[in-house]
């Protein structure tokens, strides 16, 4: 039991290290624009199918054996994707709301996500079913104890972890983090110091599509097959983990997915269930929390728009 | 106070200006214009017009009707981010700033525009005229007096270097010693060359410190004069002084 226990703690820590990538593109957008985007989590998808088409179509054969070089080139393709189709909905489908009532950006949001999810399906070969992705990385798994974890879950931890540094501090530290604030606490007088509001939201949307289409790639390679229905699963973990946290807050969506990927993997051990209970235990725990701390764990109250 | 002739190409021109919020004509015919190197004011009672017509000359509402000319260029149908970026700062009503963020960093913010080597010295110059500011830079701008809050806000305007700076209600709430320090700081302001226009409903104390005042009233100017002659004007003094 310990043996198991110990097993689930570490595949929770790089599921929540999978799903903060995600995370962090909700609580960016929400953050500046007041908007749940619903498709966040098909920005994840394509960036997983952009990385496994550059595997399959642009890399020649011999730089396919090279892992080192071969992996980032797909991370590189799966993150172009993301961005382009991240860029391309904001531009299309979300700026021409951008004084609507706020009911209407959201059903967009989930417009956009069944489109994006049926153009996969119909464009790319096969999408439907499990695609293999390719493992040839993938060989000696780390071995602590009764822990096995294999290199692509290292990987994605390091990542992510780096990851979430990098933007606190871009956001706590650049000239453009701190016009991202600005608009957050106050569009108004932010548009008052001379920031343009369309390229803070238009850099939010790309930086929040740069980490998911680097989570799209490496839970590729992680899980080793894709389809066009992850980024609606691994979506709504990350839009509860981003809730869990605290909308808005980037250490709260950090904190809150490593909370969900735990919850989630101990709970498919511990409660009676299993693996199908996963959303039932998690949405539990986003009730529980929203119950006492309306707010999140790390959010503050609902700022009040003059 | 200076004798201001009104002649000659104006900074700021406002022409029959019209703004409303859907059906209601918060502004209907404003008009007036402010001259390089003065201190002009707006004064009316609460809901005028006052504020939305500064509103409209930043850029943050679009005018039904009327005109806006900067330096002789029509402003009112540009972004409110490219109005600043002309040499137009608003200091707007409630200071608004950014509470959870420094007191630096709300001055690197008035500065968001600038790319020249001068900034830092700027956020010194700053912090020389209102020293309390200087000694807690580090801290968050919500904490505080409202005095204070007052310093920064107008400290963050000037950090554009603004050719035209724009006043909004500066002494809203504050204690009258300093409501004066305020008052002083404008002065000096204009005496280092930026030209002011401000929306005051405390009528005295922004008569007695302008060049040339409009009353606002029902969303049209109406009377104007240098401040002296306002301060005078038996109409101004019953509706706006005070004294029936």
């Amino acid at each position: 039991m310990f043996a198991t226990l110990m097993q689930q703690i570490a595949n929770g820590i790089v599921f929540g290290a999978l799903i903060a990538l995600v995370a962090l593109g909700y609580t960016m957008v929400y953050g500046i624009v007041q908007l749940i985007n619903f498709a966040h989590g098909e920005v994840f998808m394509v960036g997983a199918f952009g990385g496994l088409a550059t595997y399959t179509w642009v890399l020649p054969a011999d730089v396919k054996q090279i892992w080192y070089v071969a992996l980032p080139l797909m991370v590189l393709g799966g993150v172009v994707v993301s961005v382009l189709i991240s860029l391309a909905m904001e531009r299309i489908a979300y700026r021409p709301l951008r004084n609507a009532p706020r009911l209407a950006p959201l059903i967009t949001a989930l417009g956009v996500s069944v489109f994006l999810q049926e153009a996969v399906r119909l464009f790319y070969p096969n999408a439907t079913s499990a695609q293999p992705f390719p493992a040839t990385f993938i060989t000696t798994p780390l071995v602590i104890g009764p822990v096995t974890v294999p290199a692509s879950g290292i990987l994605l931890v390091a990542v992510s972890i780096v990851l979430a540094i990098l933007l606190q501090a871009y956001v706590n530290r650049s000239r453009m983090g701190r016009a991202m604030r600005a608009t957050a606490q106050d569009p108004d007088t932010a548009r008052l110091m001379g920031i343009n509001p369309d390229r803070v939201i238009v850099v939010t949307f790309a930086i929040g599509a740069v980490l998911a289409g680097v989570g799209g790639v490496l839970y590729g390679v992680y899980i080793n097959n894709i389809d066009n229905q992850i980024g609606f699963q691994n979506g709504v973990f990350a839009f509860t983990a981003a809730v869990l946290g605290g909308i808005g807050s980037i250490r709260g969506a950090v904190i809150g997915s490593f909370v969900i990927g735990l919850v989630k993997n101990l709970a498919d051990v511990l409660l009676p269930g299993g693996t199908a209970y996963d959303y039932v235990w998690i949405f539990v725990l986003l009730i529980v929390v929203l119950v006492f701390a309306p707010q999140g764990l790390f959010g503050e109250a609902e700022r009040v728009r003059a | 106070m200076s004798d201001t002739v009104q002649t000659g190409k104006p900074l700021l021109e406002v022409r029959d200006l019209c703004v409303a919020y859907g059906a209601i004509e918060a502004v209907r015919s404003v008009s007036f214009t402010v001259q390089a190197g003065q201190i002009v004011s707006l004064i009316g009672s609460n809901g005028a017009g006052k504020t939305t017509t500064l509103r409209t000359i930043s850029g943050l509402l679009r005018p039904r009707s009327g005109q806006i000319l900067f330096e002789g260029r029509p402003i009112h149908t540009q972004p409110a981010h490219a109005i600043l970026g002309m040499g137009v700062a608003h200091c707007p009503e409630g200071r608004r700033l950014f509470p959870k963020m420094t007191v630096e960093e709300n001055l690197l913010l008035g500065a968001y525009t600038r790319k020249d080597e001068g900034i830092a010295e700027d956020v010194e110059r700053v912090y020389d005229l209102f020293p309390v500011l200087g000694e807690r830079r580090g801290n968050k701008a919500g904490l505080f007096s409202g005095g204070e809050q007052q310093m920064l806000a107008i400290g963050r305007a000037m950090m554009s270097r603004p050719r035209l700076l724009m006043l909004d209600e500066p002494s809203m709430g504050l204690s009258p010693i300093m409501t004066q320090r305020i008052f002083d700081t404008i002065r000096d302001l204009q005496r280092l060359g930026t030209t002011v226009l401000l929306v005051e409903q405390n009528a005295l104390a922004a008569l007695a410190q302008s060049d040339y005042a409009h009353v606002v009233d029902l969303g049209r100017t109406t009377i104007e004069g240098t401040g002296h002659d306002l301060l005078a004007d038996q109409r101004v003094r019953d509706a706006y002084l005070g004294e029936n």
